[in-house]
């Protein structure tokens, strides 16, 4: 099959965003309506046009449900995707594949999460006994993702040097990108050196700043195709290549067990995405990779082709990650760690507003614009790029 | 507080022969009766040659620490009693891809926060000694 059958034949036409914040009063299924109506007003489509839904297996709200109240017409095409935060830009690709394919003609994808919601922290319910992949992590301490993560950072740093510097790099570019982004959660609170290397441990060797936050809010994308994006109110963000990545004998975040732990899910989507893209990582203007820790960023940069093995850390250096004058600014909007924690979909969003050109830190001219979901699960990426058609 | 630590569960068909060496005094991994390949964790087929014989083969027991955390709260209350505590992943001696968790501690029934999270290091050479809480017989390491 022709990866032309999905290569710029799609794109994001419409976005929207509840308040992002902590103790939101609506419920989940009312901020996921609210973020699929944003988005559709923003794509100028209406709701009765919407016959394909995409979310995550970990997404509390039916489809039944949200269709019903907002209004949306017959749906031909639905479907879910699994491992958490590795889901976004695979839900956002399914969405693509169903245009691309003629499953669909309007499609819409969607996360809202309440922080407090029992299926949004798996880790914090006890059960009686463990079965399968828990029982090996969980009976000695290796309780939360965080744990999870901070296991193969430290491996990371014993066998490439990366450093707390190179992972501080990381938390406080992302703090300088939310300041500047009026709906980020924590861009009021500035973060320095000091207070990154005093604060407490979470889960030696990270720290309270190499955690992402825990946000209330949703996000959606609406797709549709780049002939019909063209007439749309927005400058059409086109699906240029898009991949799902599940390594050989991997064991989602807890990857201890197989042959080199550190070269994670983000080789093998990346494999398919530059394989299916006419740019490879050298093009990439400006990137949104996905943050629920900060170690994913060097674990990313490395696996998407920006680096070599272990350079990851280092390319944190100098300011290269930082907008405007970085080599690659990351998490443009504050990202998971200081925008808002939405398993990873409001990068999405802010990967589409880079191409938009409306972004509050917007890279000049920016026509290539990445994507990542989570590293260390099943993961996706997205490559949007301008439409020049 | 043992009474809520986590647990597996023992009558898990893939797993059990683990938990049973364990309760025996043996570190055993899951070898593909067919070809002889070792997996760790357990799974019902042989990714080498696709068998779904298997058996439960001792190991030397002895490793050496692939790499380690020291978890600080919040955390469930049962592990929050010990933290700072350490957690280590150790690599088989024989066999460096078969990789276990555990905790390092001084011995089979100690805490597992009364080694100094300073003193370990990856590469340091462990084996392993059992600690029984209820009816499980937990895996964990000592220097050796």
């Amino acid at each position: 099959m022709s990866p032309t059958l999905v290569k710029n034949r799609t794109a994001v036409v419409g976005i929207g965003q509840t308040t992002l914040g902590k103790g939101l009063p609506d419920t989940e299924l009312s901020l996921a309506c609210q973020a699929v109506s944003l988005a559709l007003d923003d794509a100028g489509i209406a709701p009765s046009e919407v016959d394909g839904l995409a979310s995550f297996t970990m997404e509390p709200n039916r489809e039944v449900d949200v269709a019903r109240a907002v209004g949306l017409g017959d749906i031909t095409f639905f479907s879910q995707v699994g491992f958490g935060g590795g889901a976004g830009c695979g839900v956002v690709g399914h969405a693509a594949m169903a245009i691309a394919t003629g499953q669909a003609n309007v499609v819409v994808a969607w996360r809202a999460r309440k922080r407090a919601s029992a299926a949004s922290r798996p880790w914090a319910q006890v059960q009686a006994r463990l079965a399968e992949a828990g029982q090996w992590t969980r009976p000695f301490g290796i309780l939360r993702p965080v744990d999870e993560i901070a296991m193969l950072t430290r491996r990371y740093m014993h066998e490439y040097g990366g450093t707390r510097d190179h992972l501080a790099n990381v938390a406080i570019a992302f703090r300088k990108h939310a300041a500047r982004n009026p709906n980020s959660t924590m861009g009021h609170k500035p973060l320095t050196r000091d207070d990154y290397m005093n604060a407490r441990w979470i889960s030696e060797p990270l720290c309270l700043f190499d955690n992402c936050l825990e946000t209330d809010g949703a996000l959606a994308v609406v797709l549709t195709s780049a002939e019909r994006a063209r007439d749309l109110p927005h400058p059409p963000a086109l699906i240029h290549s898009f991949a799902q990545g599940l390594p050989p004998n991997h064991q989602t975040m807890t990857n201890y067990f197989t042959e080199d732990p550190l070269r994670g899910p983000a080789w093998t989507a990346a494999q398919r995405l530059w394989a299916n893209a006419d740019v490879g990582a050298a093009d990439v203007q400006v990137a949104q990779l996905y943050d629920a820790f900060s170690p994913l960023i060097p674990l990313s940069l490395e696996g998407y082709g920006f680096c070599a093995r272990g350079e990851g850390g280092p390319f944190t250096d100098n300011g290269a990650i930082e907008w405007p004058d970085g080599r690659l600014p990351v998490n443009t909007s504050g990202g998971g760690m200081s925008e808002a924690y939405v398993h990873g979909f409001n990068l999405v969003l802010e990967g589409v507003r880079q191409i938009r050109g409306t972004s509050t830190s917007q890279v000049d001219g920016a026509e290539v614009s990445l994507v990542t979901s989570g590293e260390g699960v099943p993961t996706s990426a997205i490559l949007f790029t301008k439409d020049r058609g | 507080m043992e009474t809520a630590w986590l647990l597996p569960d023992l009558e898990d068909e893939n797993t059990a022969g683990f938990w049973e060496g364990c309760a025996a005094g043996e570190l055993r991994v899951q070898t593909c009766a067919s070809c002889g390949l070792r997996r760790m964790p357990p799974r019902p087929m042989c990714s080498r040659c696709r068998s779904i014989d298997v058996r439960w083969e001792p190991t030397s027991g002895r490793g050496r620490i692939w790499s380690f955390i020291v978890p600080h709260p919040p955390l469930l209350p049962a592990f929050a009693e010990y933290a700072p505590y350490n957690a280590i992943i150790v690599e088989l001696e024989e066999d460096p891809l078969i990789r276990f968790a555990g905790n390092l501690v001084a011995s089979a029934d100690g805490a597992i926060n009364e080694i100094d999270p300073a003193t370990i290091e990856i590469g340091q050479s462990v084996s392993v000694v059992f600690h029984q809480i209820e009816d499980v017989h937990l895996p964990r390491w000592v220097r050796s």
